[in-house]
């Protein structure tokens, strides 16, 4: 059986190896006694364009609200409510504060989800006050804010605000994630109102001799 | 499956080997005074015939003039179970332990002594479980609220 030549070469080989041999030579002639200058003229005008005039509160609450920090502090059954809103239905990493931190000295905001027993009260209180400074609460559902159904009871805290102070408030038997992440949304409103002070402290120079 | 022991065989027995230890042979469950109880107890799980060495639970019930306590126990080798019960005052409510004979009783005799204020004698830890030390009051008796 014969080969069916159906297409023939536009170039023969020795016309492909000439070309490249004239394209090598043409880059070598161009190139060889030239050098690119490094893109470093940039680090000398950064005073010229990179100023940003804005107030320090701005910056700072910006800073504070887009990546908070979640403490593990699920005494109870919100807490699945809670793992969902974290889950990819949800997905609490559209907001930058995907991570649930291990630790409350990383975290900056406890989500209060469940029953609260006055056995457990300390420990939760502990983990508040490991939580370094800024640092916020939501209490998520009936149970978080009130005690919920388990108000009466002779070991529930009727409330977490008996023991932290509270700053938003998230109401349901649980909350439907939705709910809790309007719940956030509220408290970054919130942060983004706060006022920072900054002191200065100067060592005052005594004029006395 | 498990089948539950029949109580007038059992009861046939335990009378003619403690007469007046056991006090009302129901169609579920066995009532025995609260002084022999031990003993009984001790028969049943060393005894080759019955054999119960598997202890299911023990808990107490509030009944307004005493308070009744209950052991299920379980023969793993006759793959038989049975119902104990023992009751005690109001007032100075006591029961022997059985921690020597089960020792899973320890956590739910604890438990009992925690909610109902039943002290179970010969106990070797007998303390708070779910609350805390120094709370008043037994929240499971009737009488809490």
């Amino acid at each position: 059986m014969e080969i069916d030549i159906t297409r023939e070469q536009v170039y023969s080989p020795a016309e492909i190896d000439k070309h490249e041999g004239e394209n090598i030579e043409s880059l070598k002639k161009a190139s060889l006694n030239r050098i690119i200058p490094d893109r470093i003229e940039w680090l000398e005008e950064d005073i010229h364009r990179n100023i940003l005039l804005t107030s320090a509160d701005a910056v700072i609450n910006w800073a504070r609200r887009s990546s908070l920090f979640t403490a593990v502090c699920f005494p109870a059954c919100c807490g699945i409510e809670m793992m969902a809103m974290a889950a990819s239905r949800f997905d609490l990493a559209r907001f930058g504060m995907e991570i649930l931190r291990a630790s409350p000295r990383q975290a900056d905001l406890m989500i209060t989800a469940g029953t609260l027993t006055w056995k457990m009260a300390p420990q939760v209180k502990r983990i508040y006050d490991q939580m370094a400074e800024p640092k916020w609460v939501i209490a998520m559902g009936a149970c978080g804010i009130s005690g919920g159904i388990f108000r009466s009871s002779y070991n529930v805290v009727p409330g977490y605000n008996h023991i932290v102070p509270i700053d938003v408030y998230v109401p349901g038997c649980p909350p439907r994630p939705e709910a809790l992440l309007y719940g956030i949304q509220m408290l970054k409103n919130k942060i983004a109102r706060e006022h920072t002070r900054i002191e200065l402290k100067f060592k005052a120079e005594s004029t006395e001799p | 499956m498990t089948i539950a022991l029949s109580t007038g065989n059992i009861g046939k027995v335990l009378n003619n080997k403690f007469h007046s230890a056991i006090k009302e042979i129901s169609g579920e469950a066995i009532i025995i005074d609260r002084d022999s109880l031990f003993d009984v107890a001790e028969f049943l799980r060393n005894s080759d015939e019955y054999a119960f060495d598997y202890l299911n639970y023990l808990t107490a019930v509030d009944y307004y003039d005493y308070f009744e306590v209950v052991y299920r126990i379980t023969s793993l080798k006759h793959n038989r179970t049975l119902i104990l019960k023992t009751r005690c005052d109001r007032d100075n409510p006591s029961v022997p332990s059985i921690v020597k004979l089960w020792k899973g009783a320890d956590f739910q005799e604890r438990e009992v002594y925690d909610l109902l204020g039943i002290v179970f004698e010969g106990h070797p830890n007998l303390k708070h479980i779910f609350l805390w030390e120094g709370f008043q009051g037994h929240p499971l008796r009737k009488d809490y609220f």
